[in-house]
């Protein structure tokens, strides 16, 4: 067995790519909390699921933390006010996606008092019942703080459901640039070990994880020491390779345990939540306060004072850059406007872009640090190939999507694809593999939508031909039943009239 | 092909790069070729050197042809990346060293028209563009490509000058017979063909003698195995290349003919003998690590040279050439798509064959 481990250990030079993490200075740089806006910028959707649906009229006058949009379906988040003012406007703001379009959101105008609602906090969260719990969280619009902006309660009450054991918690931040996460774990590591604990009473899991990358020893030393009196809570420190921080990677780096590929984390015992959500269930549960602000990196070459700042969300992303400290030489350097990490956030059009739930990062980049050069022809040098976390063949998917083959693309595993940008980053030939990974899923989800509609109307078509069969058939029944009434009504006459004849 | 939404400015992420490429890689690749290189042009002289240069010249002007008639808009960004330079380069050093001009031309023409452009260019041919034409020279003009001479250092009184260098190279001035050799591999297989067998043929004055420093007669860049392995060292340090397919190259090359040698020294040459003759070294760790022609994933490499290793004892020891790394080399070549459909990864979550994993049922539901 010793020879079959070398000899796996020699066959697979391990995921993952290792890129200048660029964490600091920012990382080191303390917290600063941006004063509120006069206007914040409220997308309704905020989070993965349906869109929160307004509650409230222009002209209204909110307090802080009052619900403005409440959740709609099973997967969505409601949206609070994030201070105290006046709602101006219901309408379409441009969105934190790189196309550029618009989404429905709430403009809040700022009163300037700041004045919090009346707030329902519990002293001992641990006495309340678990479903009691993830009612709270899901009141308080809690999403995964992380980025990908799942709502937390879902995903809570699924793992009470689901029985899990293992609560990994995502302290790996493993995108470069960004230091949130690292710089909320180095402040507020007492608060983020009590929300684990109410997270494990909330799934009835009984051990939590913490995952943190080893590029972080002060947040690791100071989340070990608050963990140090709750043995349930374990801090974990794991090496630095991105994507350590994807959820199918982190929990197999820390149990052992591999997602099925069609499974959950749920399926094999397992839920995992950042330690940012962590925190904000913590003040949601204990303090009944809502979702409404967040750390946000702000960094990046043209950055001119990278750093952490306490950002109330809606905030536009120039009032942050400029509270930041602005670009250097008014920006003359910047090459692309990022928000999230440089793997896998999304470029924005311009910086009137507000700061979501799920922004975890600003970054202005200039044209060292984007590299931006012309694809060139792939030479198969198989980088791709030992670079992917989820072992894909990106050169092979990429060259189907070419030829437009993605059904053999789906058979080499582009579903399986999490996007994390490695394929990419190592690329010599500059491809952008996930540009076509992600043409092809959305090229997959229209050909679905119009198979759909296809179906619908092929549907509909069949009906209408067997209705007017249908039609068609009843009036010639009737018509062939009146024949015969008219002629069993002639033979009646006819006879009758013959027998009249006979008997005359 | 539709690659409009691909040539638009590019907005998916990653907007970070991690700095490698084409022509970094292949420019790694030639640093590591030069120590045998120099060496080749002390060992055998200016003709050496004006083979390797007009090997050289010919591929790239050969693919800047080939490009200009395609009508591509990319030349010179082509031309800068690399790839022609490398498959001059690693010709000539497979190629006799005092072998005429044209051989250095119809070979560019081969490895970059017929190897490598009809194809599709760089990255898409099925062929290591330097066997191809390194095969089909041999193939096609035997005589001038198993001209061996012995070493005869530049500062040897007898080493031809720069004039008498191109004059030869030229083909004006006969090679002068006295520095005409056979290479060990070919030497003993003539031999063998007469009847005598290793032990007396290899312990008769004659034999070629055979050492690590290259001071032999062999093709210009190939009988320096220690240079040549130092270079393919540099480039595994260096992550471009990775361990599996040298090391099966060679341990396919060695384990047959270390249980031949055993079993029957007078027939079969020793494993010292196979490794460093001919094409081996330079073969395991610069022709069958190119990787537009050799499988993706770890286990394909191993299984690609392995069958190189092996295909080239088999050649050398029944088939009627005496090296056989080339055509080894092409062979496997034509199965890579084979063993890349074979040996995939693992994706995560799946098993090898690509279903999800099952979801444990243990827990009640």
């Amino acid at each position: 067995m010793g020879f079959m481990n070398l000899f796996k250990h020699f066959l697979s030079d391990g995921w993952g790519v290792h890129p200048d993490d660029h964490k600091r200075p920012a990382a080191d740089a303390p917290v600063r909390i941006m004063p509120v806006p006069t206007k914040l910028y409220l997308p309704l959707q905020q989070h993965l699921g349906g869109p929160a649906r307004p509650v409230v009229l222009v002209g209204q006058k909110v307090k802080k933390g009052e619900i403005i949009a409440e959740a709609q379906g099973m997967v969505s988040a409601p949206i609070h006010a994030p201070t105290s003012g006046t709602i101006v406007a219901v309408t379409e703001v441009t969105a934190p996606h790189p196309s550029g379009l618009t989404l429905p959101a709430i403009i809040l105008e700022s009163d300037g008092a700041d004045e919090w609602c009346e707030l329902r906090g519990c002293n001992d969260p641990f006495a309340l019942e678990p479903a009691e719990i993830g009612k709270r969280v899901a009141a308080a619009g809690v999403v995964g703080l992380g980025g990908a902006a799942f709502p937390s309660a879902v995903k809570l009450i699924g793992a009470s459901r689901a029985q899990v054991t293992t609560l990994v918690i995502n302290g790996g931040e493993c995108e470069p640039y960004l230091s949130c996460d690292d710089r909320l774990m180095r402040d507020a590591a007492a608060g983020i070990v009590d929300g684990i604990r109410i997270m494990l009473h909330a799934t009835g899991a009984q051990i939590a994880l913490v995952g943190i990358e080893d590029n972080k020893p002060e947040a690791i030393a100071t989340m070990a020491a608050a963990t140090a009196d709750f043995p349930q809570v374990q801090v974990r420190p794991v090496p630095a390779r991105y994507p350590m921080g994807s959820e199918k990677q982190l929990i197999q780096v820390l149990t052992g345990i591999e997602v099925p590929a069609d499974g959950r984390p749920a399926d094999i015992g397992v839920v995992v939540h950042n330690v940012g959500t962590a925190l904000a269930v913590r003040v949601a549960v204990r303090e009944g306060k809502p979702l409404i602000s967040r750390l946000v990196t702000v960094n990046g070459a043209c950055a001119s004072a990278p750093g952490n700042i306490e950002v109330r969300v809606g905030t536009l992303a120039e009032e942050v850059i400029a509270y930041a400290g602005g670009l250097k030489g008014e920006g003359l350097g910047l090459a692309r406007r990022v928000m999230g990490g440089p793997m896998m956030g999304m470029q924005i059009p311009h910086w009137r872009v507000p700061v979501v739930k799920g922004t975890s990062g600003i970054l202005a980049l200039d044209a060292g640090e984007v590299a931006e050069q012309e694809p060139n022809p792939c030479i198969r040098c198989g980088s791709c190939v030992k670079a992917c976390p989820m072992g894909l063949l990106p050169l092979e998917m990429s060259a189907r999507i070419r030829s437009e083959a993605f059904d053999e693309a789906i058979d080499l595993g582009l579903k399986d694809c999490i996007a994390c940008g490695c394929c990419a980053y190592v690329c010599p030939s500059r491809i952008p593999l996930v540009q076509y990974f992600v043409h092809a899923k959305g090229e997959l989800a229209a050909q679905d939508r119009a198979k759909l509609r296809t179906e619908a109307t092929k549907k509909l078509a069949q009906q209408r031909q067997e209705r007017l069969e249908r039609e068609a058939r009843e009036k010639a029944e009737a018509a062939a039943r009146r024949k015969a009434e008219r002629e069993a009504a002639a033979k009646a006459t006819a006879a009758t009239a013959e027998t009249q004849g006979a008997s005359a | 092909m539709n690659t409009a939404p691909f040539t638009a400015q590019p907005v998916a992420s990653p907007h970070a790069h991690g700095g490698n490429s084409v022509t970094r890689t292949m420019f790694r690749v030639q640093l590591a070729l030069v120590p045998a290189t120099l060496y080749g042009f002390w060992l055998f002289g200016w003709p050496a050197f004006f083979l390797w240069l007009l090997t050289i010249l010919a591929c790239l002007g050969f693919e800047a042809l080939s490009l200009k008639c395609m009508g591509s808009g990319r030349i010179k960004a082509t031309l800068h990346d690399g790839s022609a330079l490398l498959t001059g380069w690693l010709l000539a050093m497979t190629l006799p060293p005092w072998a005429p001009w044209w051989v250095a031309v119809v070979g560019g023409f081969i490895a970059i028209v017929i190897g490598k452009q009809v194809f599709g260019g760089i990255g898409q041919n099925v062929f290591n563009p330097a066997m191809v034409a390194r095969v089909a020279l041999l193939v096609s003009f035997p005589v001038p490509l198993t001209q061996w001479v012995t070493p005869l250092p530049m500062t040897h009184l007898a080493a031809p000058d720069f004039v008498d260098g191109l004059r030869i190279f030229l083909g004006s001035l006969p090679q002068p017979d006295a520095i005409a050799s056979a290479s060990l591999l070919g030497f003993t297989k003539t031999e063998m063909s007469r009847g005598i067998d290793l032990i007396h043929s290899l312990g008769g004055e004659h034999a070629p003698a055979l050492s690590w420093i290259g001071a032999r007669s062999g093709s210009f860049g190939e009988s320096a195995s220690l240079l040549v392995l130092a270079g393919g060292v540099y480039l595994l340090l260096c992550r471009i290349i990775t361990w599996h397919a040298p090391a099966a190259v060679l341990a396919g090359l060695a384990i047959p003919s270390a249980i031949g040698h055993a079993v029957d020294p007078a027939h079969y040459l020793s494993v010292e003998t196979h490794l460093l003759s001919g094409a081996a070294v330079l073969g395991a760790f610069f022709i069958a690590t190119d990787y537009v022609t050799s499988p993706n994933t770890g286990a394909g490499q191993i299984v690609f040279g392995l069958g190189i290793g092996l295909l080239t004892w088999v050649i050398r020891t029944f088939g009627g050439y005496p090296e056989g790394m080339a055509f080894a080399i092409l062979l496997m070549n034509a199965l890579t798509p084979v063993i890349d459909r074979f040996a995939k990864p693992r994706i995560l979550g799946r098993d090898r064959k690509g279903k999800a994993l099952d979801v444990p049922q243990t827990k009640g539901a």
